[in-house]
């Protein structure tokens, strides 16, 4: 017993392959390696670093010339601009949301509910997340749009219907991470949570939900990020007073050529866009996933 | 409260896994199934546990049936060899999730959960999570989460199978101990380990095949076991074919004086002698052949002795000038140590 006892405490993960092992100290870096990393990054500063920057420089060069925050004070002021931000703003988390219950649902049933076909399914995801996202959405209009099978009531053209084409798309991207984090959790943990007495929801809220919880922030803040920037869904539906980001930067460079009021838009966007995905790398961190 | 196995058979896509398994273990007894693996064995853990459901037969927990009963309301304690500790929960948490599963009054929760850790050794552990703790620890907390419960029977399915060697004799004892302590909890102890059946069960069942083969106390089945597979599986033996004369065996050619009496004349036959058992040198039942293989194991040597295509096992005690490769040897053994089998096929 106390031999037992006194044996080093070394921590063996168990069945816990999680991502908490820090990489080791990189090695000093020899002028080979700076050589290799060169071309990429003057790929990525040609195309990517450097129309982002004329986007922004843009953006402070208002039509009437010279450099100015005009574009942005008009911006700010407009009504326009604030609806189509609190839009964005609205529907993006509310997506997200809707993704990740959905998500979490339905990947429960494909991993645990024993029934013929559920690889056919979880095979069916993965080509699901290649479709284009209009499609989608098209496919919604055969539904429910005015000529549609139930095509009487205007729902596709309202922040509804756009919602439940983000919703309809982009729980796949939910599903995917988790599905990979159910196939990787111990059967055995959620037999001896049954012997024990506890009945499927206890299993699920109590062991299954805090395995799965790194997946879902994986697959939410992925979703949450590509649903602030869809464009494809809200222009589809057509929907007049759905108005979110990247719509309003296409009506003002496509349909009113106003590039600098376009590009004001566009950088709150990308910052929106990389302010959640820097909290979410905090919030991750924090959480050990 | 025992465990009764009526008739139990267990099929995936007609693959019968089990077959029509009929065993009972007494209030109180620790039973282990020993086969080696696809033997059944743990087909007939996850019965009573309920995560395989017989496609015919009963099984019973103290005179109840439970063949229909979900895991959750048969009110069994388990434990597997990867431990399937909640890894997200602390070691006190771990203990007490069957209790708030039962929704048991939180003061006593607290108190059970002492009193498990406690039973395992583990009190100093409570707020620790499981990836902090080795595995031995791990699985005494896996054994403390079961016995919170205070379960009908205990089941443990190749407990010690992930532990090193040194840690599993001492696990062993421990689970002796807690045997002692909890007289009443029948416990049902799956392993293809012959060393862990012999030191801690009451009985032994040994299954090969899907079948119950023998079943009986450590001892009987060590001293007069009633088939081929089960002397080499549990123990481990010469099993030597011979054909039956009168007042002794005939083995190719050679005359062994052994105890005929419930064999038919002329019949053949399998001689099972336990190689401690056989000796090196003149003796009264003498085999002789050719040194195949010698191995030093420290106290002792075991001798390959090559004799008609059959090799003799002997564990002697450690020798000063053993034999040489080659070399012709002479075995014997006494009457009373070899065993009569019917004829079978030999497992080696």
């Amino acid at each position: 017993m106390a031999e037992a006892l006194a044996e080093p405490r070394t921590a063996r993960g168990g069945a816990r392959p999680r991502g908490g092992g820090r990489k080791p100290a990189a090695a000093p870096r020899s002028p080979g390696a700076l050589l290799w990393a060169l071309p990429p990054v003057a790929l990525l500063a040609l195309f990517f670093l450097y129309p982002l920057a004329l986007v922004v420089r843009q953006s402070l060069h208002p039509d009437t010339g010279g450099t100015s925050l005009q574009p942005y004070s008009d911006l700010f002021a407009s009504e326009a601009f604030r609806h189509a931000l609190w839009t964005t703003v609205w529907l993006a988390p509310a997506a997200t949301a809707g993704c990740l219950v959905l998500g979490f649902l339905l990947s429960l049933i494909i991993a645990f509910v024993p029934f013929p076909g559920a690889k056919a399914v979880a095979r069916f995801i993965d080509v699901y997340l290649s479709f284009p996202s209009f499609l989608i959405t098209l496919a919604l209009l055969f539904i429910y749009g005015t000529t549609g099978i139930v095509g009487s009531f205007q729902f596709l053209t309202t922040p509804w219907g756009v919602l439940l084409a983000e919703v309809t798309y982009f729980t796949p991207f939910v599903m995917r991470p988790l599905l990979a984090a159910f196939a990787q959790l111990d059967t055995a943990q959620l037999e001896a949570a049954s012997s024990l007495g506890a009945r499927a929801p206890r299993i699920v809220r109590q062991v299954i939900l805090p395995e799965a919880l790194p997946a879902l922030a994986a697959g939410g803040s992925l979703v949450l990020v590509l649903c602030l920037n869809e464009f494809g869904i809200v222009l589809f539906t057509g929907a007049k007073g759905v108005t979110t980001l990247p719509m309003l930067v296409y009506g003002k460079a496509i349909l009113e050529s106003d590039y600098p009021g376009a590009c004001a838009v566009a950088v709150v966007n990308v910052l929106i866009s990389t302010g959640l995905y820097g909290l979410y790398r905090v919030v991750s961190r924090r959480a050990g996933a | 409260m025992g465990i009764r196995f009526d008739s139990v058979t267990v099929a995936y896509d007609g693959n019968v896994v089990l077959d029509a398994l009929d065993l009972t273990v007494e209030p109180g007894e620790v039973m282990a199934l020993l086969g080696p693996s696809g033997s059944g064995k743990t087909t007939a853990l996850r019965a009573v546990a309920g995560f395989v459901r017989p496609a015919s037969g009963r099984v019973l927990l103290g005179g109840e049936d439970v063949t229909d009963l979900p895991p959750y309301r048969r009110g069994i304690g388990m434990v597997v060899q990867s431990y399937a500790l909640f890894p997200h929960l602390r070691v006190d948490e771990n203990v007490a999730f069957g209790l708030k599963a039962r929704r048991t009054p939180r003061n006593e929760v607290r108190q059970r959960v002492a009193e498990a850790l406690e039973l395992t050794g583990m009190a100093g552990y409570a707020r620790r999570h499981p990836r902090e703790l080795s595995g031995g620890q791990q699985q005494r907390v896996a054994i403390a989460r079961a016995l919170a419960i205070r379960p009908r029977v205990l089941l443990l399915d190749e407990p010690l199978s992930a532990l090193d060697a040194r840690l599993r004799s001492g696990m062993l004892a421990e689970l002796a101990r807690l045997h002692r302590e909890l007289p009443d909890v029948s416990m049902l102890y799956v392993t293809h380990d012959q060393v862990e059946a012999l030191t801690l069960a009451d009985r032994i069942a040994v299954m090969d095949k899907a079948r119950l083969q023998a079943c009986g106390t450590p001892r009987e089945l060590y001293r007069s076991p009633d088939n081929a597979f089960t002397a080499s599986f549990v123990g481990g033996a010469n099993l030597l074919p011979v054909t039956v004369g009168a007042g002794g065996v005939d083995f190719l050619g050679t005359e062994l004086k052994v105890d005929t009496a419930e064999a038919v004349a002329g019949a053949r036959a399998t001689l099972c002698v336990r190689p401690h058992l056989v000796g090196l040198g003149e003796g009264p039942n003498r085999i002789t052949g050719t040194v195949a293989e010698i191995q030093w194991r420290g106290a002792t040597h075991r001798l390959y002795v090559e004799t008609g295509g059959h090799r003799v096992m002997a564990d002697v005690r450690e020798l000063k000038e053993p034999p040489l490769h080659g070399e012709p040897v002479t075995l014997h053994f006494a009457s009373e140590d070899a065993v009569l089998l019917p004829a079978g096929v030999s497992h080696g």
